[in-house]
């Protein structure tokens, strides 16, 4: 079921006007054209549930297509690229948010989780060899000297 | 009139689990056996009343009474028969139907097979299962009543069509047993929090039910993952979507949970970690099903209409989650803790897969959430997508499935890691040889790739290393090892398999991700387009109209070698009760991988556009969850689980501390 609604608003967008209306797009040369694949994938396609500019039909990914293609063509850096985009659709269109202060929390979470885990089992095992210690000394202690003795 | 006695049903139930809400815990704590027996009873008396409820509603579905709001909304007099039935589910009302069913069908299942359970234990479980019946129950009865009815309607407005398709029909029932399975995990959990007293007699409770519910699980995620892959004809196999985070969140935990419930069961050691644990996964399974259906996670949302279902939703939420970590925090530090362990053992190889798995679910679930706090904190809109989750997600995976096969190998409080390390020398060596083998003969794709097919390799072949071990393999000669391998606990033979299922999933996602072709093809009738060393003709195209939609159907030869192998059908469907159209592609299985064919259209000149995908390997990503899941059932038969929990003789008080 939880996959339901997802698949609904998916086909919503994705048939709304161009249903796969795949033309052949003007593609670049085989590097380039890798290269500006590796962009589509980061790209939201911003009208659609969810979906790289890589993966849509939406009239909108396909321009988006266009314009990066373009780009790449001027010369210019992928990082030049996204901050064109940025400027013009908002961080929105990043599928991979960037990494900043703003974001902290969303990169760095998992590190912080795991060295988290880490002190919190060390701190675990320390009391746990403190609890060994401590039940091998007072009585306990005594009466395994006295079996060993024997 | 049955439709009315479906409504009557639902609210009985209702009635019968706020009794059993109080009465038998009261039972409990009174000592009365005769207040916390009428839970055995009662939670029978619930599955009969949903039952019923049920059955009225699927019955409205299976004979198209229009007169039912839910049954005009969702359902077409035209559909074949079984989309008429798993309509039922297809909606709101009628899942959140469903969902209860399979909450009461779990509790029943305390109450009968959990007559070895001290009587206190089960009394609390069974009440604790009934806070759950009655908050849904009451969720049903008054923001979503299925039973609603008005003016008969000559036609239904029909079933989404995406949704006409048996992937409905199995897919979320499966996906809801695995939810529901982790509510006994949790009653468990409370019962034993308001005991204040846990042993690893609990955990062998525990687990088998656990696993049952990660099966379900683990195949309605699978099978979820392939009917989108089919179905939505784009080829995407996984899509970091919000909705199927939420649905792998408690996947994760729970898995974590299945190892940390067997370090519990067989040392005696990380009991309020797993009682946490029990806590999350069942927590996580509720924002699976509800908070994605609150509208809060998405924006574009069909059941965001009604805002007072989303805020009942978030109260159910943050009752049941908020209460349920407010009781550990209280009642934890009560549980005692044994068992101890050196670092390198199988419990702490058990600790790392939890520490692991934990985190990268708590990374799932705030890449998940991210957008939505950072969108109410700034009202800036910000994605965290795809990209994100394979780079986190990705990262924390590898170090898992690098100490995976080593786990199996270790001892119990304290192992040799030397020892095992030249265990899977073979292992590593398999690995090796994949990887040169893979940068010999794979020309293009990432440098990365066949170094991922060697940690899958790794993973493949050293999930087999406990066997050999155990079996003496090639040692003792094949006759006396394969009667040993014979002779091998189940639940051996399962972690094996489970493992390897891993590593045969990773090794299909290495293989699609790189190594995928796409390209679209404009065809005139007789022409043809190739895609990795196959022909595909485009013969010609059929328009046709069947029961509820009509269809424009296109023939296709796909050759090899100049030899017919397949003929493929791509096609558009269009269904008027809904205007929309859907894409159904046509899938061709050549060993493990797919040629996958989807329709664009058809243009005017009676040209077709064809988008055409070589999905290698592609096939290795459902089976090996097919082996994870039959690795499950496999465990589920291991004379451990089966006779696990020790019965108590007749005619003994059962009042007393359980048996560990």
């Amino acid at each position: 079921m939880a996959r339901l609604c997802f698949i609904w608003v998916l086909v919503l967008f994705l048939f709304s006007g161009s249903v796969l209306s795949a033309v052949a797009e003007q593609t670049l040369d085989s590097a380039a054209e890798d290269r500006a694949k590796l962009l589509f994938s980061e790209l939201r396609c911003v009208v659609c549930q969810n979906q790289s500019i890589r993966d849509s039909d939406a009239d909108v990914a396909k321009d988006l297509r266009i314009i990066v293609r373009e780009q790449i063509t001027a010369g210019k850096t992928d990082r030049e690229i996204r901050k064109f985009l940025v400027d013009r659709y908002g961080e929105f269109i990043l599928l991979k948010p960037v990494f900043a202060w703003h974001t902290f929390i969303l990169w760095a979470a998992p590190f912080l989780l795991i060295i988290l885990a880490g002190v919190l089992i060390f701190r675990a095992g320390r009391k746990q060899s403190q609890v060994v210690e401590a039940k091998l000394s007072g009585e306990e202690e005594k009466e395994v000297a006295r079996l060993l003795e024997r | 009139m049955i439709v009315e006695l479906g409504h009557m049903a639902l609210l009985i139930a209702f009635s019968l689990s706020v009794f059993q809400s109080i009465v038998p815990m009261w039972g409990a704590r009174t000592n009365s056996s005769k207040l916390m027996a009428t839970a055995d009873i009662s939670s029978l008396a619930i599955l009969g009343f949903i039952t019923l409820a049920f059955g009225a509603l699927m019955w409205a579905y299976a004979t198209s009474d229009f007169s039912v709001v839910n049954v005009w909304q969702n359902s077409h007099s035209q559909m074949p028969f079984l989309y008429k039935l798993s309509g039922t589910w297809g909606n709101h009302e009628g899942s959140m139907l469903l969902w209860v069913f399979i909450l009461a069908v779990f509790a029943a299942a305390v109450g009968v097979f959990g007559k070895n359970l001290p009587t206190t234990m089960r009394a609390n479980v069974l009440g604790v299962q009934a806070w759950l019946l009655t908050t849904f129950l009451f969720f049903i009865v008054l923001t979503s009543n299925p039973f609603a009815r008005q003016a008969p309607a000559l036609e239904g407005k029909d079933l989404n069509p995406i949704l006409q398709d048996i992937g409905l029909a199995i897919h979320p029932p499966m996906l809801y047993v695995g939810y529901v399975g982790f509510s006994i995990t949790f009653a468990f959990s409370i019962a034993a929090l308001i005991e204040g007293r846990i042993d690893s007699a609990w955990a062998r409770w525990v687990r088998p039910w656990s696993m049952v519910a990660w099966i379900f699980l683990t195949a309605g995620i699978a099978m979820g993952s392939y009917w989108a892959y089919y179905e939505l004809g784009w080829g995407g196999w996984w899509f970091w979507d919000p909705v199927e985070n939420a649905s792998f969140l408690p996947w994760l935990s729970g898995t974590a949970l299945l190892h940390s419930a067997l370090v519990m069961e067989k040392r005696d050691s990380l009991k309020i970690w797993t009682v946490l644990l029990a806590i999350i996964t069942f927590s996580l399974s509720l924002l699976g099903t509800f908070l994605v259906r609150s509208g809060v996670l998405t924006s574009v949302h069909t059941f965001a209409s009604d805002p007072a279902r989303g805020l009942f939703i978030l109260a159910i939420l943050s009752a049941f989650v908020g209460g349920a970590l407010f009781l550990f925090a209280f009642r934890a530090s009560r549980l005692e803790q044994g068992g101890l362990f050196a670092p390198i053992s199988r419990e702490g190889a058990l600790v790392l897969n939890n520490v692991l798995l934990s985190t990268s679910a708590a990374t799932v679930l705030i890449g998940t959430l991210f957008p939505v706090v950072y969108e109410a904190i700034t009202g800036a809109k910000i994605s965290v997508g795809a990209p994100f989750f394979n780079l986190t997600f990705g990262a924390l995976m590898i170090p898992l499935v690098l100490v995976m096969p080593f786990g199996p190998l270790l001892g119990w409080k304290r192992g040799d890691i030397i020892a095992v390390s030249q265990r899977l020398l073979f292992a590593l060596f398999a690995a090796i040889v994949v990887i040169i083998l893979a940068y010999g003969f794979l020309e293009r794709g990432p440098w990365i790739a066949p170094l991922m097919m060697g940690i899958s390799a790794w993973l493949i072949v050293g999930a087999f290393a406990e066997l050999l071990q155990r079996s003496g393999l090639p040692k003792v000669g094949l006759k006396t090892g394969f009667a040993r391998l014979a002779g091998l606990k189940r639940s051996i033979w399962a972690t094996a398999i489970a493992h390897a299922g891993v590593g045969v999933t990773m090794l299909g996602i290495v293989f699609v991700t790189a190594y995928e072709t796409e390209s679209v093809a404009i065809l005139k009738q007789g022409e043809k387009a190739n895609s990795a060393g196959y022909e595909i003709t485009f013969n010609g195209y059929q328009t046709r109209s069947v029961a509820n939609y009509s269809e424009e159907l296109v023939q296709l030869t796909i050759r090899k070698n100049g030899k017919i192998v397949r003929v493929g059908t791509p096609s558009k469907r269009f269904y008027p009760a809904r205007q929309m159209p859907t894409s159904e592609a046509s899938i061709n299985t050549f060993g493990f991988s797919q040629l996958y064919i989807a329709l664009g259209e058809v243009k005017p000149d009676n040209s077709v556009v064809l988008r055409i995908w070589w999905k290698p390997m592609i096939t290795l990503i459902w089976l090996g969850s097919v082996l994870m899941v039959f690795a499950g059932g496999l465990s589920l038969t291991d004379r451990r689980a089966r006779i696990g929990s020790p019965k108590l003789a007749k005619n003994r008080n059962l009042g007393a501390a359980p048996i560990g």
